[in-house]
């Protein structure tokens, strides 16, 4: 290669790893604000915000959905199998509102502890099976585990 | 290999191979594409948990994928310019910019589509960084292309937006694992790796791997002529196009 090929290819080099290493400080230093949601466990450790709403996603643990006599208000507990939280909302839920599945609520917490959500969105995770798969899983218990129970691994 | 891919780099070389080739692109395109849609859409089962609007993932994680995959090529090809200064490794970049884009825009949109109908009453999340890592890789590929059109000087242009695909490129790890650093309410990602066989059901998978095929060949297929298009524009004036279009005149 002579020489001016082997600065060009030095130029190159360097701008893609300066510019990675920038943007990698960059968002390190932001980690925090790019979390789309808090887990209730952060939630517990007091690191969400307390003056304004914010988002907190978990599994709907089965067997905590209440539904007022209205209809439209409903109050669950979400967990990341570490930490509870109850949510309180009234609203319309997404059609894939169920107990186990993740779900992500914005709103704001409440000094006794009850989260009262404005918006409640269903994450589904990344597992598709046809029904009868599904339902043999169900049956030998081998259903893959919602990718927020696994949350609680993260660093 | 080498010289094969020198051999490549030659304008008129590069013309025939491309006109040996597309005929078959054309036609591979086509059959994947018609296998994909039959199978995708009426022959695989629906998902339990999402059922008919699961089929949504036949366009979206294809379309996703190359979204990413086009902005690759076009920044090797970016790299190549800048470095060897091939006149076609430039055509190939600013042939895959726009393609690029209309994929990015279509994963978007099918993105939006496919939220709207699970997650709940929302088509757009501002704070996702899965969301919004791909809008930004939209807006990278426009503005390559508006960069690469700002010039009258070619080679002036092609430097200038062979830098910024450059620059792009720290965009592509982030989409990528936006999922896994950050919390987000797009899912994890299906297709990792060896664990691509655990997460998705057979049924689904190949039919899905077959529209990723059917993507890739598309891309292939507009790739090779659109940089035809671009060629024969940028060498108007040299030998090789004067003797074809007389051949053809004749």
């Amino acid at each position: 290669m002579n020489p001016t090929r082997r600065r060009r290819l030095m130029f190159v080099v360097i701008l893609v790893i300066g510019v990675g290493a920038a943007v990698a400080l960059a968002l390190m230093a932001f980690r925090q604000n790019l979390m789309y949601y808090y887990t209730p466990s952060e939630v517990h450790a007091g690191k969400a915000p307390t003056n304004r709403s914010f988002r907190s996603g978990g599994l709907v643990k089965t067997g905590s959905v209440v539904r007022e006599g209205d209809g439209v208000t409903v109050q669950f507990t979400i967990t990341d199998t570490l930490q509870d939280m109850v949510v309180q909302y009234k609203g319309i839920l997404p059609d894939l509102f169920r107990e186990g599945q993740g779900i992500i609520a914005n709103g704001t917490l409440g000094t006794n502890g009850v989260f009262t959500a404005k918006e409640v969105l269903a994450k589904h995770d990344e597992n598709y099976m046809p029904p009868e798969v599904a339902a043999s899983l169900k049956k030998a218990g081998a259903m893959p585990q919602h990718e927020m129970a696994r949350e609680k691994a993260k660093p | 290999m080498w010289v094969w891919f020198h051999k490549l780099g030659s304008p008129p070389y590069f013309y025939r191979f491309s006109t040996i080739v597309l005929p078959w692109l054309a036609v591979l395109t086509l059959i994947l594409f018609s296998v994909g849609v039959v199978w995708g859409l009426y022959i695989a089962p629906s998902d339990y948990q999402q059922s008919e609007t699961s089929r949504i993932m036949y366009v979206h994680v294809p379309a996703s994928m190359f979204s990413m995959s086009i902005y690759m090529v076009m920044a090797m090809a970016s790299a190549v310019t800048l470095i060897w200064r091939i006149k076609l490794a430039d055509l190939v970049a600013s042939a895959s910019a726009p393609i690029g884009a209309a994929y990015t825009f279509i994963a978007l949109i099918t993105g939006s589509l496919w939220g709207r109908t699970m997650w709940g009453n929302t088509y757009w999340e501002w704070s996702d960084p899965r969301l919004m890592s791909e809008l930004i890789l939209f807006f990278l590929y426009l503005g390559y292309m508006a960069l690469n059109s700002a010039y009258e000087d070619r080679r002036r242009a092609a430097r200038a937006a062979a830098v910024l695909a450059l620059v792009g490129v720290v965009n592509i790890p982030i989409i990528h694992y936006s999922v896994e650093w950050w919390t987000s309410l797009h899912q994890g990602s299906t297709t990792r790796g060896t664990q691509f066989a655990a997460t998705i059901d057979p049924s689904m998978r190949y039919p899905l791997f077959v529209m990723m095929g059917a993507f890739a060949m598309l891309y292939a297929q507009l790739l090779l002529k659109y940089t035809r298009c671009l060629l024969l524009d940028g060498e108007r004036n040299n030998a090789w196009v004067k003797e074809m279009v007389k051949q053809h005149a004749a």
